[in-house]
């Protein structure tokens, strides 16, 4: 359990003290938010209805931004050759290494959420409501990424391989965490029965992401 | 040379596995183990490939006959009351549909066989599906797609099954582009198997996520036909057109099989020459 601790903290140090790891997600999310009303134009209403999807949308690309390096620099120096070997169960540390990417890089996301709310126009209610969902779903975008990180260590390719693999399997969670926030704002449907299956979608992901992560790097590096 | 041979006849597939078990092993166990490859023959490459030569030929026989049987068979059905001749498109439609799937189960049993038994035949068998499964589903999306223009009036609705499909075919890219990103087989096998799996379990939930997701934005719904209200006339030449799709699979996979065998050995022997050429 410490060295689980131990590894939480250490990624986190890395993540915050080394290359803005964090900040650049928020950077990156702040830009795609920006860009939009370039494309869609300077309508408030209109972006006020597009303001779940385009916020959701801006962080699966933020998490996707940083998600290569999940395991690529620890690779690098060596250290993921230490953690395969050491005695903690592998598919336990590739969960712990997936919780401290999602503190270090998902969560100031759902931070930044409420000020990027405000370039949407969307009212307090909307953004907490997205804000919630984003809460809920992001685990499942880092957990599932972490797959598509592990294999693309394995291969020494990182990149645009990685977000061909990834993003497919992203679609329940963008299709359940814009229901739910189109369904909190203004939507016939109640919040709770799509906020639920997001809820579900995260708890899978703990279970499927950490296994198939393990498994990759076990199979993969010799 | 016996020990070329041996390769080349059991497991030529997996050189650097060889090599390691056979310099950690004394020469009496890898003797046993050698013979307890006997037990195992049916799944050896040469095996295999003098098993496909035999069966190919009849295969494709087969196929060719079932094909036409039942491209006749659609061509004499009647036009359907609502739909009229376009209903045709279905007998090509569906089989490959169903193949877009079934492809991927059987990719996912050879996925199991690469991780659990580490069968370098089993590898053969996920990378040569993947192409074949990604032109079907590929064609099950065209022939939707003309199907759909005369009938809903666009060639593209963001309907519930065409874009699981549509998502089916992104994933089945994904995958040979990750079969193509690594020069090592075996390694790539391994990566593609644990990609497969994955897939297997998440198209199911990206399949009812989909379902949510479109009955919650278009509640109308397109007509589609149910397969038990289905008449006879149109039942039994989907049929034969089903399993002549799947002949065509077995037949296409097999051939395509035989060439990744044929592919590495090639390999291997490049690699042996180039390694005995005088620097």
């Amino acid at each position: 359990m410490t060295s689980l601790a131990a590894l939480i903290r250490r990624d986190i140090k890395i993540a915050l003290r080394v290359g803005g790891g964090a900040l650049i997600g928020v950077l990156f999310f702040l830009t795609v938010v920006v860009l939009m009303p370039f494309a869609v134009g300077p309508d408030l209403a209109l972006l006020a209805r597009l303001g779940p999807a385009i916020l959701w949308l801006g962080a699966l690309l933020a998490s996707l931004l940083t998600l290569d390096r999940l395991f690529m620099a620890d690779h690098e120096d060596g250290s993921l050759d230490l953690i395969v070997m050491s005695r903690t169960p592998l598919e336990l540390a590739c969960a712990a290494k997936a919780l401290a990417h999602w503190l270090a890089a998902g969560l100031p996301l759902i931070i930044a959420t409420p000020v990027l709310g405000l370039l949407l126009n969307l009212d307090a209610a909307s953004t907490s409501a997205v804000a919630l969902t984003l809460l809920a779903g992001t685990p499942a975008l880092t957990f599932t990424g972490m797959i598509g990180a592990a294999l693309a260590v394995t291969l020494h390719r990182g990149g645009l391989l990685l977000a061909v693999l990834v993003l497919p399997l992203s679609i329940p969670v963008l299709i359940f965490g814009v229901a739910a926030s189109q369904a909190a704002i203004s939507g016939p449907l109640s919040f709770g029965a799509p906020f639920s299956i997001l809820c579900a979608l995260s708890l899978v992901s703990f279970v499927i992401g950490p296994l198939a992560a393990a498994a990759s790097l076990r199979h993969g590096l010799d | 040379m016996a020990w070329i041979d041996y390769r080349f006849d059991a497991d030529q597939l997996s050189l650097r596995r060889n090599e390691t078990k056979q310099a950690a092993l004394p020469a009496a166990t890898a003797a046993i183990i050698t013979d307890a490859m006997t037990l195992i023959d049916l799944a050896n490459p040469t095996r295999f490939l003098t098993l496909t030569s035999r069966l190919l030929p009849w295969l494709a026989a087969l196929t060719a006959i079932l094909l036409l049987i039942g491209l006749y068979q659609s061509a004499v059905a009647p036009d359907d009351y609502q739909q009229g001749a376009t209903v045709k498109i279905m007998f090509i439609h569906v089989p490959n549909a169903w193949l877009s799937m079934f492809v991927w189960g059987v990719m996912s049993l050879a996925a199991l066989g690469t991780l659990v038994w580490r069968h370098p035949l089993a590898d053969v068998a996920a990378k040569a599906a993947a192409p074949i499964g990604a032109a079907f589903t590929f064609l099950a999306l065209v022939t939707g797609s003309l199907w759909g223009r005369p009938m809903w009036g666009t060639y593209w609705e963001w309907d519930a099954r065409l874009t699981s499909v549509l998502i089916l075919f992104l994933m089945y890219l994904g995958l040979i582009a990750l079969w193509r990103a690594v020069e090592d087989p075996s390694r790539a096998a391994r990566a593609a198997a644990i990609l497969t799996l994955v897939g297997a379990i998440n198209l199911p939930i990206i399949k009812f996520s989909v379902d949510w997701w479109n009955t919650l934005h278009q509640p109308a719904s397109v007509m589609r036909l149910g397969g038990p209200t289905l008449d006879r006339a149109f039942l039994v030449p989907l049929l034969v057109m089903a399993v002549a799709f799947s002949l065509l699979f077995v037949t296409l996979h097999l051939a395509a099989m035989r060439n990744e065998i044929l592919r590495r050995r090639v390999r291997a022997l490049q690699m042996m020459q180039a390694r005995q050429r005088p620097a």
